[in-house]
């Protein structure tokens, strides 16, 4: 397998008296689907948060291409070439699709406040670069024509496309989703999957949070298995299927 | 599209014209000196706007930095030097041309620092002042930051009407006037026409800049961390340091405010501090429609006129109060963002953000 892009080391953290994340490692290949799955609590959106900086781990660590970044903040998470997706779909909700594209684009670009106050040619020149790249990035996703909309009347299943699409604009080498495929129909969980291997063959390594599992056994390749915090299997999708420990949890003991 | 957005500007630019043409041809330019009055309350008006309609920031403590631009400039510029004329650093400051010398009402000599550097001192002291406390507040949301900045400017005022330097409940009177280029003077003794265009080419000034600052990458920024700042902090937005900035931008106009209104009025008062001054503005912005500066700033102007008309007296911060209640209840998008409105306005269609 090619090198390693994202490393968690023995990764914990507790919410009051539980533990969410129990000493969970695994690697991530450049260029490949990494999917984390397990059932509801398993610590999944938690294990996720720790990577993103969102919360701060009580012990363990992070590393992201060779270097330790843990308990580094969002913003600087991001900066480094993280993007990431919510579980529920977060978008800037009065702006429209291409705002909202266009704010993706902050961590690669530079105006600051006197700048964007006085307008200058540099800045403007900028501005209109942030918003080429932007549609762009639409363009590519096949949301161009829904450029100028409101975010918030777009329908669910177009909001997260949205969303992939300003992640995407930051340009990341890892892109982080967290149960993409919550509230979309069948039709849309396939449409979702082509549209993952589409990303990660341009180069953006995924690392995808699922609570189903028929959209990560098709595309994954390799898989995490997250119980009560901790990891109990890891392997390609085909071994976790057959795997005892996995079957018990998503069926029950008999 | 880029046009677009300095419309309002030039529209703006016509109006101030034009009501000079009218006062003028109707022999009124009394109602000048509220217009100008209200324009320098306007850059307070500006900023707050900025503040909690772009970044999502309250702050009930905007007359605490319109005070501190204002007294600061007064204090300096009243503080007679004559009495130490001849130490060094008094020679020093006169060398580099920082004090300037005049003659109080009865002939008396006064030697004092300059308006412009005091001004200039009024602001980067009010910029110091609002990040040493933005630091700290700017970790609290909501409701606690509301409440932080409203003890700041509680403070602000128990310190003016408690120091003698400050005038306690006098004021400071007899400031200087600031001189500009060409003779022109700020203050109210100066030619009314002609302080009436410097004070709104200021204001005007003020709002291509903000325009421009709510259109760039960072004025992007700062909608986005009032949306969803999870979101935005995601996105590689350090949404702290864009709040603090802001807080900082929107002291600093409040300042320039009063700085200018100091040297308009010739003196400053505590009334200017009280806590009703900062929720005054907190209803303009707010009836003006949250992230709209031109509502923010057409409401600030005929409100500030109105009061200074005296046509709510005695009722004024009832007026304003029950202005602020009125809207949290009924109009939570401000009176100009209600939609039978925004259908006859202009330039809604779209991107709205000016």
């Amino acid at each position: 397998m090619g090198d390693c892009l994202l490393e968690t080391r023995n990764l914990r953290r507790s919410f009051g008296g539980l533990a969410a994340v129990r000493d969970v490692s695994f690697k991530v290949e450049r260029g490949a689907i990494k999917a984390v799955i397990g059932p509801n609590g398993a610590g999944k959106t938690t294990l996720f948060n720790l990577i993103a900086g969102t919360i701060r781990p009580h012990g363990g660590s992070v590393f992201f291409r060779g270097a330790n970044v843990t308990g580094r903040r969002p913003h600087a998470i991001a900066a480094l070439g993280i993007a990431r997706t919510f579980q529920t779909t977060k978008l800037f909700p009065q702006m429209t699709v291409l705002e909202n594209v266009m704010v993706g684009r902050h961590p690669r670009t530079r105006s600051g406040f006197i700048a964007g106050m006085l307008n200058l040619p540099r800045t403007w020149r900028e501005n209109r670069e942030i918003e080429a790249r932007a549609r762009e990035v639409l363009d590519d996703l096949g949301l161009v024509g829904l450029a100028g909309q409101t975010a918030s009347n777009l329908p669910f299943g177009r909001q997260r496309l949205v969303e992939f699409a300003r992640a995407l604009a930051t340009e990341p080498s890892l892109l982080l989703l967290d149960e993409p495929a919550a509230g979309l129909n069948i039709y849309e969980t396939r449409e979702l999957a082509a549209l993952i291997e589409a990303i990660r063959d341009r180069g953006v390594t995924c690392l995808v949070v699922e609570h189903d599992m028929s959209l990560v056994m098709d595309i994954s390749d390799e898989v995490v298995v997250l119980a009560q915090g901790e990891k109990i299997a890891e392997g390609p999708p085909r071994a976790i299927q057959r795997n005892a420990d996995v079957i018990r949890i998503y069926l029950g003991d008999s | 599209m880029h046009v677009a957005r300095y419309l309002p500007v030039i529209g703006g630019a016509l109006a101030v014209v034009l009501a000079q043409a009218v006062l003028s041809a109707t022999d009124t330019t009394y109602y000048m000196t509220q217009l100008i009055m209200s324009a320098y309350y306007g850059l307070v008006v500006i900023g707050l706007a900025l503040l909690m309609g772009y970044a999502g920031q309250v702050s009930l403590g905007h007359a605490g930095f319109f005070a501190i631009g204002g007294y600061t400039s007064a204090v300096l510029t009243t503080w007679n030097l004559v009495g130490c004329r001849d130490a060094p650093w008094v020679a020093a400051c006169s060398r580099l041309g920082l004090v300037a010398e005049r003659t109080d009402l009865y002939g008396a000599a006064i030697l004092s620092f300059s308006p412009w550097l005091a001004a200039v001192a009024a602001l980067v002291l009010a910029g110091l002042i609002a990040l040493a406390i933005g630091l700290p507040i700017l970790r609290l949301r909501g409701h606690y930051l509301a409440m932080a900045t409203l003890g700041f400017g509680l403070i602000i005022h128990r310190v003016v009407l408690g120091t003698e330097v400050f005038g306690q409940a006098d004021g400071i009177s007899n400031v200087p006037p600031l001189g500009l280029a060409g003779g022109l003077e700020i203050n109210w003794r100066a030619p009314r026409v002609e302080n009436y265009y410097v004070a709104w080419a200021v204001v005007l000034a003020a709002m291509v800049l903000a325009i421009n600052l709510v259109h760039s990458r960072v004025g992007r920024a700062l909608r986005s961390i009032h949306q969803s700042e999870e979101a935005a902090h995601s996105l590689g937005i350090d949404t702290y340091r864009y709040k603090l900035a802001t807080f900082v931008l929107s002291a600093l106009l409040a300042a320039a405010g009063g700085v200018l209104l100091t040297h308009y009025n010739g003196s400053i008062g505590p009334s200017e501090v009280t806590v009703m001054k900062s929720v005054r503005y907190v209803a303009i912005v707010a009836v003006g429609g949250m992230a709209n500066l031109w509502g923010a700033l057409a409401m600030g102007i005929l409100l500030n006129f109105l009061s200074l008309r005296g046509v709510f007296d005695p009722y004024d911060d009832v007026v304003f109060g029950g202005i602020l209640i009125a809207v949290m209840l009924f109009l939570p998008q401000g009176l100009l963002r209600a939609p039978e409105l925004r259908t006859l306005w202009p330039f809604s269609r779209g991107r709205s953000h000016g």
